[in-house]
């Protein structure tokens, strides 16, 4: 493609507490509508907002992390637009004095890395919820104020990524990050994380920038690379026909997979932002600001590389376990358990508990086999072998048992005695005499079954390597 | 002298002592409203029947030898602005026209629990916007002293309801002279506190930055007692100030050390009616011969308060009353919508009268994109020159004193249909609401045909008490307050000879 593409980001992040942001209502997701909310949050006459000190720390501890410079002065603003599902048809948010500005996030895009800027992180009130009836022609449509008031980070970047690759990067950074320092469950399915894309066009090596085009409310990363794709295409056929692309906000048709106009430039919204008057400035001191930096914990890409360097585990390996903050430190008290093999705990819970726990639609928080009983069963492998030692595993999430009592009660030690096991290989190959006459006459899978039958017998216990030396040297032997 | 003609400490000590039940007093001053009301119009709705069931509850706890409160068995009344559980609240606007809020705002909460008698809610003008009452979207309340006058604004209703004797008390709001501007038209005690000294939880929002719950009462010491019962922090009001409530009542008739009293040409030049200048200049005499100085002050930024007001308050105001649309409360349009927009736009064409929808826009205007720097920001920026004029001048004087308004109360019909010359009656009250400062209306004289005439006293922040003190020298040294307008009396063995 001749054109270069400019895209920026903003994220909406809904801030994990317990309380609305101005009232004391739930911001538990799913209720029945409208049976968490009060007079403050549907916005009834006469009631005053009171700031939810947690959800402001939350948003401290985020702009932080992103390296914001922290305003030592802020306060709320009152953003103006009608809409039903804003109670006020006022949105408190901050304009003039955000919390943090100027921050970045270092992202690493095929090896390379790239810093994206943050222009600013604000903290504001979330909106209810139309619901739409399904009957078509209902000339009616029905809000839910359980949401209205949720607080709510939005993190704006500078148009610095260049690539579908680099936004889907910093997504990923920034969603790690968030649910990392804790103040964002960041699902997307519920709504809690949720993008809106500008993206313009320019010829390469240009410096004007190009219309920008605005697409708003993508609730996955999926979507965001999908609309993304789309206006790539759109605008650039635009151009090479020598039309103009329209400075407009268009929103996505995920079923139609295209995007569609919501308004153009002129009809763009004039919001009358003025300081809310109801709420007093905020004055952010060294100390508070030392207070939360102490909660902000390591960070994932740090931790990925300390993971490379302390354990030794390659850089993909690292960045999967390091992918969750709770993954990440179910392989360290693993490895700080057993005090050896990290590479292959990190092999077990990459290959076998990323499987289960995907299978079983849970996370490690809540996985039934712990740290212990998965260093445990790494011990005992070397006298069960691999083979049964994934049974073992199996068995231990079935029952939440032990390995090695699981080990014990089954009778599950390898055997490993020469004598035992040229017993068994003699009745085996008595017992197939077709088979060893058959690997006399060069046909090697004929070993193989001969294994199989003694695996057979000893209930997988025969320890294979010795097991395979042995079928060796005595079919090499009879068939002299 | 009639039970009603009572002042609210005077009625509250005879229940307490049992010469007279709250029921009685209930029921002798709704007999009273129900003479009165039909001349004055003070009210938008009463509550006797649940004025009786306070009252009896005030009358058991005395029966049993428990303690009431502060307010024991005190009927007041409360501006319709005032959010009250289970009693509508309209703002004298069709918009809230059956409103019932679900809460209490804290003002009122703080009085139930003193034991006060809630008889009803005033009338005002829509949403508070005005200075004459005629902007209520329901009725026009009247002057007691000349029932051709309005009674002020936009608390009209609790003023001439105190003013009428048919409330003991009254609450209401200031944003730019609502408690004392009506206070002075009607012949009372109108009181606004310091911003954040009154928790404005419950107060349905004109202008945040400058609202602020204040008192209207029959004299000064009433007025330092419902403050005492409303004063405080409060949790759900971010706004409202952690300063510590003094005692306002024990102290009030010592004025401690030299009273210095400043006197602000800027409060007595163009546009002030010579009767109400020649009151408060006795007034002023009054004070000096009381042994307090005169000091003559400048505040020169003044001159632009009309200006900066109307755009600081008609900016919040529009985005207050943005929340009236219908989807949740309040009215709805009979005619079809066709969509969202047509929606809001017939609700708010049929709820708000053209005072309110004429602030709203102008709001919106210098709020939007290209004039919030040169309007909103720029009286931002005047608002603090003002503040420093009066931080300047309470290094000097312990208080100021002007007239409450720059006429007596006016016809009816008079201003409605020039607005500038409506917004010019509350010149001399609006500075105390952008700086944030409490004021205090009294009596102090009345006009040849009759009107009361009052004066204002400003004080620094939180120094209510001084006010107060203030004006109850004044008070002790003059009988304006007991003053009573000429309504037809009642026949006599309707009332309580007492
Ligand atoms: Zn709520």
């Amino acid at each position: 493609m001749k054109y270069e593409v400019v895209m920026g980001l903003e994220t909406h992040a809904e801030l994990d507490t317990e309380s609305k942001l101005f009232c004391g209502c739930s911001t538990k997701f799913g209720s029945e509508p409208n049976t968490q909310t009060c007079p403050v949050c549907l916005g009834l006459p006469g009631v005053l907002p009171v700031m939810n000190k947690k959800a402001f720390e939350h948003s401290l501890k985020a702009a932080l992390t992103l390296n914001c410079e922290i305003s030592k002065f802020t306060n709320f603003d009152r953003k103006s637009y009608y809409y039903p599902d804003l109670p006020k048809n006022y949105q408190t948010s901050q304009n003039y004095f955000n919390i943090g500005n100027n921050g970045y996030v270092d992202i690493v895009v095929k090896g390379k890395e790239k810093r994206i800027d943050i222009h600013n992180v604000h903290l504001e009130e979330e909106a209810g919820k139309l619901i739409h009836p399904e009957t078509s022609g209902a000339n009616y449509s029905l809000v839910d104020f359980n949401r209205a008031g949720v607080p709510l980070l939005e993190i704006v970047t500078q148009p610095d990524m260049r690539n579908v690759e680099e936004v889907e990067s910093y997504m990923q950074a920034l969603r790690n990050i968030l649910l990392y320092i804790g103040v964002s469950d960041c699902k997307m399915q519920e709504g809690s994380l949720r993008f809106e894309v500008s993206i313009s066009l320019r010829e390469k090596g240009s410096n004007v920038l190009g219309n920008r085009v605005e697409i708003k409310n993508l609730n996955s990363m999926k979507a965001v690379l999908k609309v993304l794709a789309y206006e790539m295409s759109r605008q650039s056929s635009l151009l090479d026909k020598g039309e103009n692309v329209l400075m407009e906000t268009r929103l996505w048709d995920d079923v139609d997979s295209v995007s569609r106009r919501m308004r153009s430039k002129e009809e763009a919204h004039d919001y009358r932002y003025f300081p809310e008057p109801d709420l007093v400035p905020i004055w952010i001191d060294q100390e508070w600001i030392n207070e939360i930096r102490a909660t902000i914990p390591e960070l994932p890409v740090d931790k990925h590389q300390r993971f490379v360097n302390e354990y030794s585990i390659s850089d993909y390996d690292a960045g999967i376990l390091t992918e969750d903050k709770h993954l990440a430190d179910y392989f360290e008290e693993c490895v700080g358990l057993s005090q050896d093999s990290p590479k292959e705990l990190s092999n077990w819970i990459i290959n076998d508990v990323l499987r289960e726990l995907n299978e079983r639609k849970t996370n490690v928080q809540d996985f039934i086999v712990s740290p212990k009983m998965l260093v445990e069963l790494v011990k005992i492998k070397p006298t069960i072998g691999s083979s049964i030692a994934k049974d073992v595993f199996g068995e231990m999430i079935n029952t939440g048992r032990t390995a090695p009592s699981i080990v014990k009660e089954k009778n599950l030690t390898q055997i490993d005695d020469v004598s035992e096991l040229n017993d068994i290989v003699t009745k085996v190959i008595e017992d197939n005499p077709k088979a060893a006459e058959d690997y006399g006459q060069g046909k090697k899978s004929a070993l193989t079954f001969l294994i199989g039958q003694t695996m057979k017998i000893t209930r997988g216990k025969a320890n294979p390597k010795i097991l395979t030396k042995i079928l060796m040297e005595r079919l090499s032997a009879g068939s002299k | 002298m009639l039970s009603h003609e009572l002042s609210a400490n005077q009625i509250k000590e005879k229940i307490i002592k049992r010469e007279i039940t709250a029921q009685e007093i209930v029921e002798e001053l709704f007999e009273w409203i129900n003479l009165k009301e039909p001349l004055i119009k003070a009210y938008l709705c009463l509550d006797k029947e649940g004025a009786l069931l306070k009252a009896k509850e005030v009358d058991k706890k005395l029966d049993n030898g428990e303690k009431v409160g502060l307010l024991a068995g005190v009927p007041v009344a409360l501006k319709d602005n005032i959010c009250t559980v289970g009693i509508k609240t309209t703002c004298a606007s069709k918009i809230l026209e059956n409103f019932i809020p679900p809460y209490d705002a804290f003002v009122v909460k703080r009085i139930k629990e003193e034991d006060a008698i809630i008889i009803g809610k005033a009338n005002l003008d829509e949403f508070a916007m005005g200075s004459s009452n005629e902007n209520s979207a329901f009725h026009i309340t009247r002057n007691p002293w000349n029932t051709d006058c309005i009674p002020g604004g936009s608390g009209g209703g609790p003023a001439a309801a105190v003013t009428a004797d048919m409330a003991f008390m009254a609450l209401g709001s200031d944003t730019g002279g609502s408690v004392r501007q009506p206070s002075a038209f009607c012949g009372n005690v109108g009181c606004k506190p310091t911003y954040g000294r009154v928790s404005r939880y419950g107060l349905v929002a004109f202008a945040s930055s400058l609202d602020q719950i204040g008192s209207v009462t029959k004299d000064v010491y009433d007025a330092a007692l419902l403050l005492q019962v409303v004063s405080g922090h409060d949790g759900f009001d971010s706004t409202s100030a952690t300063v510590g409530v003094p005692d306002y009542l024990s102290d009030i008739n010592n004025v401690d050390g030299n009273l210095r009293i400043g006197v602000p040409k800027e409060f007595f030049g163009e546009g002030l009616n010579s009767e109400v200048g020649s009151a408060v200049m006795n007034a002023l005499e009054i004070y000096k011969r009381n042994g307090a100085e005169l000091v003559d002050l400048s505040l020169p930024h003044c001159g632009y308060a009309v200006a900066t007001y109307y755009i600081i308050a008609t900016a919040e105001a529009s985005s207050n009353l943005a929340r009236y649309d219908g989807v949740r409360y309040g009215h709805r349009s009979q005619l079809s919508e066709d969509n969202i927009i047509d929606m809001y736009s017939r609700v708010r064409a049929e709820g708000f009268g053209s005072e309110v929808k004429r602030r709203i826009l102008f709001g919106n205007y210098v709020l939007s994109a290209g004039f919030y720097e040169a309007y909103y920001l720029k009286a931002s920026k005047v608002r603090n020159l003002i503040k420093n004029d009066f931080e300047d001048a309470f290094k000097k004087v312990d208080c100021i004193i002007s007239p409450t308004c720059p006429t007596p109360a006016f016809r009816i019909g008079e201003k409605i249909t020039d607005p500038l010359q409506m917004y010019l009656s509350d010149i001399y009250t609006i500075p105390a609401n952008l700086v944030g400062i409490p004021g205090i209306s009294i009596p102090c004289g009345f006009t040849n045909t009759g009107l009361p005439i009052g004066m204002q006293i400003l004080g620094k922040h939180f120094d209510e008490g001084k006010i107060l003190k203030v004006a109850k020298l004044f008070e002790n040294e003059t009988d304006f307050h007991l003053k009573k307008p000429n309504l037809i009396e009642p026949e006599p063995k309707k009332g309580i000879d007492i």
